[in-house]
C-alpha cells in the first residue's frame, strides 16, 4: 500500500471511529451488537449449483439463475463471495470482482472512489462498514461499452441473526451504458439481522446507469443501506427501488449530486408495506449541474400495521435545472401510516424550477364501480386499480422483468388480501 | 328483454325515481329525454346496478331473471353495458387492458385493435384509462369498451354532448353496430335505451320509442322524433302540464 493510500486509510479509520456511535438522523436506532458476524464460505462455479433454497431466494428478488438474459454476475452469501462471472460476449466490456479484489488490483479506487459518494462518518452504519470491511461489490463498464443485457448483482443472508454489511462501487465510464439489477435476500430461516450497504455510484460524462434494487427481507430484518450517486456531464442515472415483504425497519436516503451539466437523476419507488414494518425510504436529487434534471416518483401502499415514510428532496444550485417530485400513496389499513414529506430546496439558482405533487387517500369508489360494470368483482377491481397504481412501466425495464415484478406485486396483493 | 316495474330509487337518501315502468323487447331501441336533475341518469344506473343508487319498491327484470339486487359486474356478465356520460380515469390501467377484460370471447389482440382502429384509439391504447383524454376521446373510450363487451342491452348516457361533429357521426355510426341497426329487424337482438339531452344523436341512429322522465316518472311515451320536435319547439315546459 502506498503512503498516500496508507494515510487516506488510517484517516477514514479515524473518522469511523469517531461516528461508532453516531446515530442516523433518521430511522429506528440499531444497536449493531445484537448481531454476529458470520463465517467465510466456499464460492461455487455455477449459480445452478447452490443449493436450491439458495436458488429460491435469489430468484425471488430478481435474480435469473441460468444468467440467460444477463451479462454478468455477481452474489455474496453472508461474508463470503461465491460467484462471480462475466458471459463469454460480455468480456472486455465490464469487470465485476468483489470490492476486495479490486481494491488490491486498483490501489487508486481508495483515494478516487472509496467514500468519495458515501461520507464515512454519516453515522453509525457507515462507520461500521469501515471498521468491519466485509466485501461487497465491484463492477466497472469500460469507456464506451453499451452492456445490453442486465449486470446481476445478489446480496444473500443464510443465517439467523448476523449481520451483512458491504461495500460496493460501480463505475459506468465514459459514454457507457448499462443495467444493474441488484437483488437482497433471505433464506427462510433466517428471523432477525441487519443488512448494512454501502453502495457508490458513478456515471461519467455521457453515460448512463439504470440500478434496480429488489429487496426481500423478513419480519423481524433490519435494512441500512447508505447510497450516494455522482453524475458528470450528459450522463443519466435511473434509479429503481422496489420493497414488497415485510421488514422489520429500513431506512434509506440516496443522494444523486448531478455534478455535470445536462445530467439526469430518477428515482422510483414501489413500496408495499406490510404487517409491522417500518419503513423509511427518500431520494435526494442535488442539482450542481447547469441544466441538471431529476424526477422522483414514489407509490407506496400501506396495509397492515405498517408505517411508511415516503421522503423527497430536491435541491437546485444552478441554474436552468429541473425536477419533479411525485410522491401518492394508498391506506388500506386502519393501523397504518403514511407520511410523506416532500421538500423543495432553490438554493442561489433563481432560474430553476422545482416542483412536486403528494397525495395520500383511498382507491375511489367510482372506479371500482366503474370497473365492475365491465364485469370485474369488486376485488378483481380493487386488485386491477392497485396494480396500476404500483405502476411497473414507471422502472423503465425491460420486459421480462417488467413482469417479474408485476407477477411478485401480484402475489403480494393477493396475500395481503 | 328487459322489464322494469314500480321502480323507487333514491340517492343519498334522497328520492330521485318515484314509480318508473318500462318494457324493452329484443331489437329495440329506446330514447329518454328529460330535463337536467328528472331522473334519466339515475334509471340507466340503477339498471346497471351501481350500489349508490338504491332501489326503495320495484323491481327490475333482464330476460326473466330478477336482477334487482345483483351486482354490477353480475349484470355485465349477464349481458348489461354501459356508456358513462364523465367516466373516471384510472391511472396505470392501460385502455388495452380493458380491452382484453372485457373482450367477450377471450384474449384477441387483433379484435382489441381493429375496435380500436374503428374509434382512432390505436394510439391510446397504450394509455392510463381515459386518463388525459378530451371529451370526444371518452366517448370513443366508452364505446370501445362497449364494442368489446358487446352487451345485448346497451345503456348510452349522452353519448353525443362534448363530441364535434366530425365524430359525432363516427359515434352514430358505432352505436348503429352494438345496436345491431345494420342487421334486418327481425333479426336484430341488441336493445339499446340512450339518454340525450339534445336529440342530436336521433340525426344518426334511429330510435323505435321515446319517453321523457321529468321528477322521477315517465311522463310521456311516443315517437322519438316527434317527442324531440315538440320538446324543440315548445321546451319541457309544456311537459310539466302532464305532471
Amino acid at each position: 500500500m502506498s503512503v498516500v493510500n496508507i494515510s487516506r486509510r488510517e484517516e477514514l479509520k479515524r473518522l469511523a471511529e469517531s461516528a461508532r456511535d453516531k446515530k442516523a438522523l433518521y430511522g429506528e436506532d440499531i444497536d449493531l451488537s445484537l448481531f454476529e458476524e458470520p463465517e467465510e464460505k466456499d464460492s461455487v462455479d455455477e449459480l445452478s449449483k447452490l443449493p436450491p433454497e439458495l436458488q429460491n431466494i435469489a430468484a425471488s428478488s430478481g435474480i435469473d439463475i441460468t444468467e440467460k438474459d444477463r451479462a454478468g454476475s455477481f452474489v455474496q452469501l453472508d461474508h463470503s463471495v461465491i460467484y462471480q462471472k462475466i458471459q463469454s460476449a460480455y468480456k472486455g466490456q465490464l469487470e465485476i470482482m468483489s470490492i476486495t479484489d479490486a481494491l488490491e488490483r486498483y490501489p487508486e479506487l481508495l483515494e478516487q472512489y472509496w467514500w468519495k459518494a458515501v461520507r464515512v462518518d454519516q453515522d453509525k452504519y457507515t462507520a461500521y462498514a469501515e471498521l468491519h470491511p466485509v466485501h461487497g461489490y465491484f463492477i466497472r463498464v469500460f469507456p464506451g461499452q453499451k452492456v445490453d443485457r442486465a449486470i446481476q448483482a445478489c446480496l444473500l443472508l443464510q443465517e439467523n441473526a448476523k449481520m451483512q454489511n458491504v461495500h460496493n462501487i460501480v463505475i459506468i465510464e465514459e459514454g457507457a451504458s448499462a443495467q444493474l439489477i441488484t437483488g437482497c435476500s433471505i433464506a427462510p430461516k433466517v428471523k432477525e439481522g441487519i443488512h448494512i450497504g454501502i453502495s457508490e455510484f458513478y456515471v461519467k460524462k455521457g453515460a448512463k446507469l439504470v440500478f434496480t434494487m429488489i429487496h426481500n427481507w423478513a419480519e423481524g430484518f433490519h435494512v441500512r443501506p447508505r447510497t450516494g450517486i455522482i453524475v458528470e456531464d450528459n450522463g443519466i442515472y435511473v434509479n429503481n427501488y422496489v420493497l414488497l415483504k415485510p421488514v422489520k425497519s429500513i431506512q434509506s436516503f440516496p443522494t444523486a449530486v448531478l455534478e455535470g451539466g445536462n445530467s439526469k437523476a430518477v428515482f422510483n419507488s414501489l413500496i408495499y408495506g406490510l404487517k409491522d414494518s417500518l419503513i423509511d425510504i427518500g431520494s435526494r436529487i442535488i442539482l450542481r449541474g447547469k441544466n441538471s434534471a431529476g424526477e422522483a416518483i414514489s407509490r407506496a401502499i400501506v396495509a397492515d400495521r405498517s408505517r411508511i415514510y415516503a421522503r423527497g428532496t430536491l435541491v437546485s444550485q444552478n441554474d436552468d435545472s429541473k425536477a419533479h417530485l411525485d410522491c401518492r400513496g394508498i391506506l388500506f389499513s386502519n393501523e397504518g401510516l403514511m407520511y410523506a414529506i416532500p421538500e423543495l430546496i432553490a438554493d442561489k439558482s433563481p432560474k430553476s424550477i422545482l416542483s412536486h405533487e403528494a397525495a395520500i387517500g383511498p382507491i375511489a369508489e367510482e372506479e371500482i364501480e366503474y370497473l365492475m360494470t365491465r364485469g370485474l368483482s369488486k376485488d378483481e377491481a380493487v386488485s386491477l386499480i392497485t396494480q396500476g397504481f404500483m405502476d411497473v412501466k414507471i422502472l423503465g425495464l425491460p420486459k421480462h422483468l417488467e413482469d417479474y415484478i408485476r407477477k411478485m406485486i401480484e402475489l403480494t396483493q393477493k396475500e395481503s388480501m | 328483454m328487459l322489464v322494469i316495474e314500480d321502480l323507487h330509487v333514491e340517492v343519498g337518501k334522497v328520492p330521485i325515481l318515484k314509480g318508473i315502468n318500462l318494457e324493452i323487447n329484443d331489437g329495440e331501441t329506446h330514447i329518454l329525454l328529460g330535463p337536467n336533475g328528472g331522473g334519466k341518469t339515475t334509471l340507466l344506473m340503477s339498471i346497471m346496478g351501481l350500489p349508490r343508487y338504491k332501489v326503495t319498491k320495484g323491481k327490475i327484470y333482464f330476460r326473466g331473471i330478477d336482477i334487482t339486487n345483483l351486482p354490477p359486474n353480475e349484470r355485465a356478465k349477464m349481458g348489461i353495458g354501459i356508456m358513462f356520460q364523465k367516466p373516471p380515469s384510472i391511472r396505470g390501467v392501460k385502455l388495452y387492458q380493458i380491452g382484453e377484460i372485457t373482450l367477450k370471447d377471450g384474449k384477441d389482440g387483433d379484435k382489441i385493435r381493429n375496435y380500436a382502429e374503428m374509434l382512432n384509439l390505436i394510439n391510446h391504447l397504450d394509455r392510463d384509462l381515459n386518463y388525459g383524454f378530451s371529451g370526444g376521446e371518452l366517448k370513443r373510450s366508452e364505446l370501445f369498451q362497449l364494442l368489446c363487451q358487446r352487451p345485448e342491452l346497451v345503456l348510452l348516457d349522452e353519448p353525443e354532448s362534448g363530441v364535434d361533429l366530425d365524430n359525432i357521426a363516427l359515434i352514430g355510426n358505432v352505436i348503429n353496430e352494438l345496436l345491431n341497426k345494420v342487421d334486418k329487424v327481425k333479426s336484430r337482438k341488441s336493445s339499446g335505451i340512450i339518454v340525450t339531452h339534445t336529440g342530436y344523436i336521433l340525426e344518426y341512429v334511429n330510435a323505435d320509442k321515446g319517453h321523457v322522465i321529468m321528477d322521477g316518472k315517465i311522463i310521456c311515451h311516443g315517437s322519438p322524433r316527434d317527442l324531440f320536435e315538440e320538446i324543440r319547439k315548445y321546451g319541457y315546459g309544456r311537459c310539466v302540464e302532464c305532471l
